[in-house]
């Protein structure tokens, strides 16, 4: 396949083709536009179909990649999907936001002396063809008559639901805002996971399982865990309430008109499109905005402020190295123009005299010993204060998990970072209820969410055989 | 989708209505509010739940237009629907959590006052009447700037002793909700417990009158909300100089440890954003507001 731009050598992978950087950073439209079929074809050409296939177990629900790559090969692009989605029921979506290069991609054979497959971006053109092709995931033809309840529709939810309804389960999901997909819909912008071509396909899909969802419900307040089971005749419950809690920093001023969370940054813009001139609901990104934090919760935000106008600078207190976001996403923000003030760390916010927003003092940090996770731990250079001058900063600092749920339910065991207890399988403390998800791990990532809502579905299955 | 059963125009420009939500009817307790949502494009908006009947299941609301989103809702008719409609949600008010009778024997030894500003008659109506069915009869100060904003004067004197005040004396006594508390105090009435609930600056005033007085005050805290879960901290406070989120750890709180300023300040927040949406939505394509839509500008 010489004769392709760009691909000369099998060492390197097809690229991908995306929306040009200075477009981009003015529109909501999704940045990456994925493989036509001949791309997608030359790329899965790539593959070595490695006996003891490393992909495959870098993979937290397991893909068989290999074989949805192999029937790409011979352009059987219906049993590619049949392949992958034997292990996932969200495809369209893992293919867009997994972080592969620490997973499937990240233990590639080919990325030794070259470039990884580009199994994320198979996987996406997989699904979106199914999509457009109309091809949907087989149905349980047996119904076992029991009810099961889902609390939270992010990922680990709708797998955990969609698993269950193959197997002939009654599958209710509750869901707290007025819209199913949990972070999906809340969190992740348009310009990375489309939400009326991706995510509302995908639940869909999940929908046309036979799985119900009703918004509008949350679980602690409109209804307890109790009731659902003792009065509404669920006999198990799996809990994928996520984590999405924000934290601030207690900072002097973080209380200034023009601090937000990025979780209110975020829900404003992505779940009530507040971007849209036609949608109600107002967000204020100024003329500068300061995003503090380094996951993919701040390059997110960081990108959204850019695209409604704002100048953008990330501040983080450890260096390039530690970022915890996906490598694509450090890539595209930089591509598109934000600033990275690294090794730096926010003391105070700066407000008028009608505190709103003006500036941000910060610290230089420099990279001292390692912590308990082994990451040097960055510390204050003294007297190396500065000011960022802004009228927005937005915290992304991290999520914890809702206390709603356990605070509402007799002897379910938390831990004390407020997470849900439970065993590999999702087993709780309590009898037939069941959890995963970031509910359970606290914040991590769409991919082990979804492989903990997978095994939950397993436990159940078996709890409910037993009964 | 949630239906409207009833629709109606109360005193000056307030509204109220039923709505269906079986759900939210089923747990609700005083104290609590809903957060609704009109169509697709619309805004989420808190609002108290002012009465529930669990056997109908039906909450009732009291609205006063103020912005784009209030101000469609008066446009709704019995029929019409809510898309969305969610709750109950914040804590219950702390005077209706326990129905065991020491419970209720320690209520009625309190002697209790509820000052209601404006549209905050209508929080404060399901907290009397469910003393009042509790055995415990209350006081309730309902002031309004004038006669026409009176709002619930005939129901809330069912259940509880009503003293009406407006600001210019066209109705009731004359004089604010803190004169009229001060008037009853000096008239020989005693209170060891107050519930205050209206516009910020009004509870600010109330608080720093009680204060004088020593009598403990809560009050019902309306900041700007998102989700009403916790999600998001639009709706965070400086209470006894800790953040709280109003949704989740309220909306009531000591009234003598709320940062009332701070508030007011966040309140503001969206002003100019949400002038403009208004006159947007209000003036439809007529206006001049340089939205590039109707070639004026031009
Ligand atoms: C901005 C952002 C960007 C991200 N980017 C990536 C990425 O690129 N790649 C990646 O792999 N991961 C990413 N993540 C992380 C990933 O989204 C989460 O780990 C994942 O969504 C967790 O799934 P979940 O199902 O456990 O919970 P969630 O997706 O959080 O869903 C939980 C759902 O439960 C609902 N809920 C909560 N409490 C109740 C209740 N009491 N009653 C009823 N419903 C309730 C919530 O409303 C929500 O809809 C990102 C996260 C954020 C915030
Ligand atoms: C817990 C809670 C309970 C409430 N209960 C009621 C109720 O029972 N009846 C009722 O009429 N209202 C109630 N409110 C207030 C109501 O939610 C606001 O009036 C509403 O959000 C305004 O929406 P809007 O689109 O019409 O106006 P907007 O266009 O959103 O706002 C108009 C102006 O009001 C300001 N504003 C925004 N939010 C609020 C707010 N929460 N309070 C006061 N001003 C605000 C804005 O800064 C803006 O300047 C409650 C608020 C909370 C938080
Ligand atoms: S409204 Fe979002 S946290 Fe309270």
């Amino acid at each position: 396949m010489a004769d392709v731009k760009g691909n000369s050598s099998m060492s390197t992978r097809v690229p991908v083709r995306e929306q040009d950087p200075k477009v981009r950073a003015a529109n909501f439209d999704e940045v990456c536009l994925g493989y036509n079929e001949e791309e997608a074809v030359q790329e899965a050409e790539r593959c070595l179909h490695c006996k003891k296939p490393q992909c495959v177990a870098g993979c937290p629900v397991n893909i068989d990649i290999p074989e949805f790559i192999h029937a790409l090969k011979e352009r059987e692009f219906g049993s590619a999907y049949d392949v992958i989605s034997q292990s996932s029921s969200l495809p369209a979506i893992c293919g867009r936001v997994c972080p592969q290069e620490r997973q499937c991609e990240g233990k590639c054979i080919r990325g030794i002396k070259g470039d990884a497959v580009a199994i994320g971006k198979l996987e996406r053109f997989v699904a979106d063809w199914a999509k457009a092709n109309g091809r949907k995931m087989k149905c349980a033809l047996h119904k076992t008559g029991k009810k099961v309840a889902v609390i939270g529709s992010g990922p680990a939810g709708l797998t955990c639901a969609g698993d269950l309804a193959k197997k002939g389960y009654d599958v209710t999901i509750f869901e707290a805002l007025h819209k199913a997909g949990g972070v999906l819909v809340y969190g992740i912008p348009e310009f990375r996971l489309p939400k009326d071509e991706v995510v509302a396909k995908e639940i869909e899909n999940v929908q046309c399982l036979g799985v119900k969802i009703e918004t509008n419900v949350i679980i602690g307040r409109s209804v307890t865990i109790e009731d659902l089971m003792k009065k509404e005749g669920f006999e198990a419950v799996f809990i994928g309430s996520g984590a999405g809690l924000p934290m601030f920093m207690n900072i002097p001023g973080e209380q200034s008109k023009g601090v937000f969370s990025a979780n209110e940054f975020l829900t404003r813009n992505n779940l009530m499109k507040a971007y849209r001139d036609d949608y109600d609901t107002p967000i204020i990104s100024g003329k500068k905005a300061v995003v503090v934090g380094g996951g993919n919760v701040a390059m997110d935000a960081a990108r959204t402020a850019l695209r409604l106008g704002a100048e953008v600078h990330i501040v983080y207190r450890r260096s390039e190295a530690e970022l915890p976001a996906r490598a694509e996403e450090v890539h595209h923000a930089k591509e598109e123009g934000i600033v990275f003030d690294l090794l730096t760390n926010p003391v105070r916010i700066l407000a008028d005299d009608q505190d709103n927003v003006t500036g941000i003092e910060c610290v230089r940090m420099e990279l001292g010993e390692p912590d308990a996770s082994g990451r040097r731990s960055p510390v204050p250079v003294e007297g190396s204060e500065f000011t960022i001058d802004c009228d927005t900063v937005i915290m992304a600092l991290g999520t914890r998990p809702n206390p709603l749920i356990s605070s509402t339910t007799d002897g379910l065991e938390m831990n004390r970072k407020q997470c849900i207890v439970a065993t590999e399988e999702g087993q709780t403390s309590l009898e037939g209820v069941f959890a995963g998800g970031d509910a359970v791990s606290g914040a991590a990532t769409v991919i082990l969410a979804m492989g903990a809502g997978k095994k939950a579905a397993q436990a159940i299955d078996e709890y409910l055989k037993t009964r | 989708m949630y239906k409207i059963l009833e629709a109606r125009n109360l005193a000056g420009p307030n509204y109220e209505m039923i709505v269906e939500a079986p759900r939210v009817a089923a747990r609700c307790l005083p104290g609590q509010f809903v957060i609704v949502k009109i169509d697709e494009k619309a805004e989420r908006i808190p609002l108290t739940i002012t009465d529930y009947d669990r056997e109908k299941g039906t909450i009732e609301i009291v609205f006063q237009p103020i912005g784009v989103s209030t101000s469609k809702y008066r446009e709704l008719k019995a029929g019409d629907s809510f898309m969305d409609f969610v709750g109950p949600l914040g804590k219950p008010s702390d005077l209706c959590l326990s129905e065991e009778p020491e419970a209720i024997e320690a209520l009625k030894k309190k002697k209790i006052v509820f000052v209601a500003g404006g549209v905050g008659a209508a929080p404060i109506y399901p907290q009397a009447k469910w003393l009042y069915e509790h055995g415990i009869m209350s006081d309730v100060i309902i002031g309004a700037r004038n006669q026409e904003l009176v709002l619930l004067e005939e129901r809330m004197s069912k259940v509880a002793n009503v003293y009406v005040t407006t600001d210019d004396g066209s109705y009731g006594r004359s004089g604010m909700v803190t004169k009229c508390l001060e008037d009853l105090i000096a008239e020989g009435h005693s209170y060891d417990h107050c519930v205050c609930i209206g516009p910020m600056i009004m509870m600010k005033f109330v608080c720093l009158t009680t204060k004088k007085y020593g009598i403990h005050t809560i009050v019902s805290m309306n900041p700007i909300m998102v989700d009403g879960t916790g999600m998001c901290g639009a709706c965070r406070l400086m209470v006894d100089g800790e953040v709280k989120f109003a949704c989740v750890d309220g909306p009531e709180f000591d009234g003598h440890l709320v940062d009332f300023d701070l508030a007011m300040k966040r309140l503001s927040l969206y002003k100019t954003h949400e002038g403009e949406a208004f006159l947007k939505w209000k003036e439809g394509k007529t206006h001049h507001g340089g939205c590039g839509e109707c070639g004026g500008d031009r």
